[in-house]
This record gives C-alpha cells, sequence and structure tokens, in this order.
C-alpha cells in the first residue's frame, strides 16, 4: 500500500462503524435501573420479613450475586448482557458474571488449575486494585482524621 | 504458475449451528447443532471436526488414508492441538501448520508445491476453528456477558479439507503465491479485517503485476475472512490501483452467514471460515461447473494474546491460491 500507517490507521477508524451510543446508553440506563430497582425491591422484602436492616444489607447483595450466577450458569446472561452492556456489567451482576462464566469454561482442565486457577481472570485485577484503592482511601480517611 | 497443476480428488466439510443455518447450509456435507461432535471439551469437538472432515474427503476420493504422502494441518488452537489430535489416526507424515486464518491456503500453497515438484503424488489439507475453542483463546469466556463492537467478527465453527493428487480430473491448482507479512499498525483485535485487508492487497497487485491478469478474468475473487470492514478496505485500495473488483470479489465471511440476519457484526473469521466455503460450496459449483477460474486469497492476522496485551500491531498475511476446471491455458 503505498500510504503510511498513520495515514492507514485515519482511513480504517473513519470507515468503521461506530457502536450505536445512544440506543447502547438507553438501554444500559434501563436495564441499570431495572436490576438496581429489583435489588431495591428485594431489600425492602427482607425488611418486611422483619430481618434486621444490618443483615439485609448483606443479603440483597447476596441475592443478586447468586440470581447473576445462576442467570450465567443457564446460557441467558450473556444474551442479556449483549444488549444491556453497562446495565448488567456495573452493578455486581457484572462481578458475578465474570467470576462464574470463566469457571465454567474452565471446568474442562480440573477443579484446581482450571476452575480454581482461572475463575479470577476477568475479576481479580478488579479485586486487586480494589483493594488496593480502599487501602488507600482508608489511609486519606484517617490521615484526615488525625488532621482534624 | 505450477507446470503439474495438482487436481483436487476429494473434499469435505464439517460445521457446526449458526454455519448451518446461514446461506450456504446444503452444500457443507456434515452438521452438529450442539457444536459438541459427540466430544466432552470443545477441543476434543475441534479435532473431531477436522477428523470427520479428512475421512469424509478420503472416502468421496475413493482412498484410504494409507496412500496420503503427508497431511498439512492447522487450527487456532494454542500448539495446534485440534490438528495433531485429529491426525493423529491417520498415522501419516504430518506438518502442522499456524497461518491462523489464512492456514487452509498456506497448507494448500505448500501441498500444490510438494505435488508439483514430484516429492508426493497425494496430500491431505486441513483446516478448522471452533467458535468455542477461539472464545477461549483470544477473547473472554464463553458465558461473560459483553457487547461487541460493529467491526468485530464471529469465529466460524467449521472444518474443511482438500485432497490434493499429481492424478485427476480436477479441478486444478494451476497457481500459487505464498504471502509476505505486512503490518500497517492496526492494534484492535475486534477489527481483523483492517489488521489483513493490506496483507491481501499487497498479494493480489503483485498476483497481477507478475501475471498481466485482470480481475474480470476470473469467475469469482474469494478472500478468506476480511469481513464487511476488510471488503471495503480492498475494494476502495484495488480500485485506486486500478483493479475494480466490485463486480467479481466477494469475502468468505461474508457468505458463510447471513451477516445481518443472524447478528454477525463483520462477517465470519477463523481457519474454518475459508476452508468450509471453498471445500464445500466452491468445489460443490466447481463439480456442477457453475465456476471454472477461481483465486482464493486467504488472510491472517498473526497476534498472540500476548503480543495483543504488549500493545503490539497484529501482523497480516495473505496466501494466494487460483483455482481452475481447466489444466492447461
Amino acid at each position: 500500500m503505498n500510504i503510511d500507517k498513520q495515514t492507514y490507521k485515519k482511513y480504517v477508524k473513519k470507515r468503521a462503524p461506530r457502536s450505536p451510543l445512544l440506543k447502547d446508553m438507553l438501554l444500559a440506563f434501563l436495564v441499570g435501573g431495572a436490576i438496581c430497582a429489583f435489588a431495591e425491591g428485594i431489600y425492602n422484602l427482607y425488611l418486611l420479613l422483619k430481618i434486621e436492616e444490618e443483615t439485609v444489607r448483606t443479603l440483597v447483595p447476596v441475592t443478586i450475586v447468586f440470581l447473576a450466577s445462576l442467570a450465567t450458569g443457564l446460557g441467558f446472561f450473556d444474551s442479556l448482557a449483549k444488549h444491556a452492556g453497562a446495565g448488567t456489567l456495573v452493578p455486581i451482576t457484572g462481578f458475578s458474571n465474570a467470576v462464574i462464566s470463566p469457571a465454567l469454561d474452565d471446568k474442562s482442565e480440573g477443579l484446581v488449575m482450571g476452575v480454581g486457577a482461572k475463575m479470577f481472570t476477568i475479576a481479580g485485577p478488579v479485586i486487586v486494585y480494589g483493594v488496593i484503592s480502599s487501602v488507600i482511601y482508608g489511609v486519606i480517611y484517617w490521615l484526615l482524621g488525625v488532621m482534624a | 504458475m505450477l507446470k503439474n497443476p495438482p487436481t483436487v480428488a476429494g473434499y469435505a466439510s464439517v460445521v457446526g449451528k449458526r454455519e448451518h443455518e446461514g446461506p450456504l447450509r446444503e452444500y457443507f456435507d456434515l452438521h452438529d447443532s450442539t457444536e459438541k461432535f459427540g466430544m466432552d471439551t470443545w477441543e476434543k469437538a475441534e479435532s473431531e471436526m477436522q477428523r470427520l472432515s479428512l475421512n469424509l474427503a478420503l472416502a468421496k476420493a475413493r482412498l484410504c488414508g494409507q496412500e496420503l504422502g503427508a497431511i498439512f494441518a492447522g487450527d487456532l488452537m494454542n500448539q495446534c492441538i485440534g490438528s495433531s489430535y485429529a491426525a493423529e489416526c491417520a498415522h501419516r507424515p504430518f506438518f502442522g501448520l499456524y497461518g491462523a486464518c489464512s492456514t487452509f491456503a498456506e497448507g494448500s500453497v505448500l501441498a500444490s508445491l510438494l505435488l508439483d515438484s514430484g516429492a508426493f503424488s497425494r496430500c491431505a489439507v486441513l483446516a478448522s476453528s471452533h467458535f468455542c475453542t477461539a472464545q477461549r483463546q483470544f477473547r473472554y469466556p464463553l458465558e461473560y456477558g459483553c457487547q461487541r463492537t460493529p467491526t468485530s467478527q464471529r469465529t466460524a465453527t467449521a472444518a474443511g479439507a482438500l485432497i490434493l493428487a499429481s492424478e485427476g480430473n480436477g479441478p486444478y491448482i494451476r497457481e500459487v503465491l505464498p504471502g509476505t507479512i505486512v503490518d500497517m499498525g492496526i492494534t484492535d483485535i475486534n477489527n481483523m479485517g483492517a489488521a489483513m485487508a493490506p496483507a491481501a492487497y499487497d498479494t493480489l497487485t503483485k498476483y497481477f503485476g507478475e501475471t498481466g491478469k485482470k480481475p474480470e478474468d476470473f469467475d469469482l475473487i474469494l478472500t478468506g475472512d476480511l469481513g464487511r470492514e476488510g471488503h471495503g478496505i480492498i475494494c476502495d485500495f484495488m480500485k485506486s490501483a486500478g483493479y475494480d473488483m466490485a463486480d467479481v470479489y466477494n469475502d468468505c465471511g461474508l457468505m458463510l452467514y447471513d451477516v445481518d440476519g443472524q447478528d454477525m457484526h463483520s462477517g465470519g473469521s477463523g481457519c474454518g471460515c475459508s476452508a468450509a466455503t471453498v471445500a464445500g460450496y466452491i468445489m460443490k459449483r466447481f463439480e456442477k461447473k457453475e465456476l471454472c477460474n477461481v483465486l482464493y486469497i486467504a488472510t491472517g492476522a498473526l497476534m498472540s494474546p500476548a503480543s495483543l496485551q504488549q500493545g503490539r500491531s497484529i501482523p497480516g498475511i495473505a496466501h494466494l491460491v487460483r483455482i481452475s476446471a481447466e489444466r492447461g491455458e
């Protein structure tokens, strides 16, 4: 080709169709919102069942994680996520799916080196940097407290 | 140009569910809607697809495995295990190839050259890909929920086999042109058509330049798996080089699926995409005498998950094979 790499890259970028951002954002808003509203409903349901509020706060994420795992296992989480995008990714459902889907895939390599080792290939970085940033946040919080 | 053009003595194609739902369904020999082909892992399923296509092609050529001089085979899995396990039971000399999605043409080029030289009198060329093994190898787990960009392609669950022989009634492999690696700096794994199109352009212009032939000399010019993006890029660049291919040019990645109806984004990809299209659709159309002169250029994107994570660009390659119903001009 008689053009340089930069010109080619620009040409490729220009001709490539864009993702339908407005549609994607709208679907993400609706599905993500629906998941959160559903979780809120469960929260209130647990409270109605006279469970302590402190326990309910743990119980709600556990329920949502369980449901997302179940949907992943039954094979319809990815079909929903294909349309919902960030709507299923950002709530805790995305995290659940990211752990369960490699576990399902890698069971052919055994329970230790397959499921055990590869379960966190996607979620691993989230956990590592999540923990690190919470430590940094904690230190800043503590310092602010000391200074005050 | 081959002095003793080898002939296609047998061919077979095996595909998965989505490929069998596509427009070429009637041209494939076998399919399995579970895509497992009776196996318990996806990797074994892909090997089984290759083994089935080899045996079917041998049966159609009325040959037994022992009559093969060598097997040239490849796939997309680490260390080409799909091909090794598939060829294991044939007990014949084996060459494992990795040319990414260009493997079927790469094998055809090598087998044709060795048949032409007289080193062998019969060879098998095999290639396969499986959506599920490729997802595990290059992308995300199967059930992982994510959105794909419009330029991304789907790895075809498909395998193809050709039995090439020095004697026979055609169609013939008349010319081969091995490709060189071309890297135009594309780093987007979700736009492989753009990464591979420069290699196809390079091989095509070299071929037209060396032979003096023109696109209109062919019934069909067929690229392997450039998809919608690569197809458009090739049309643009070939036109600016003075070759208008719009009327005779198509891409296996666009033919294998109903791209919009089956929600395939930019089309199909993978070794099996062009292997099954050539060893199914193209060969059957040669048999019906609907095609006479075809240029087949399979393109490959030669990256690995590690090279992508290191931010390196995707090198492309394109091997060319001319298939003709006639042995001489």
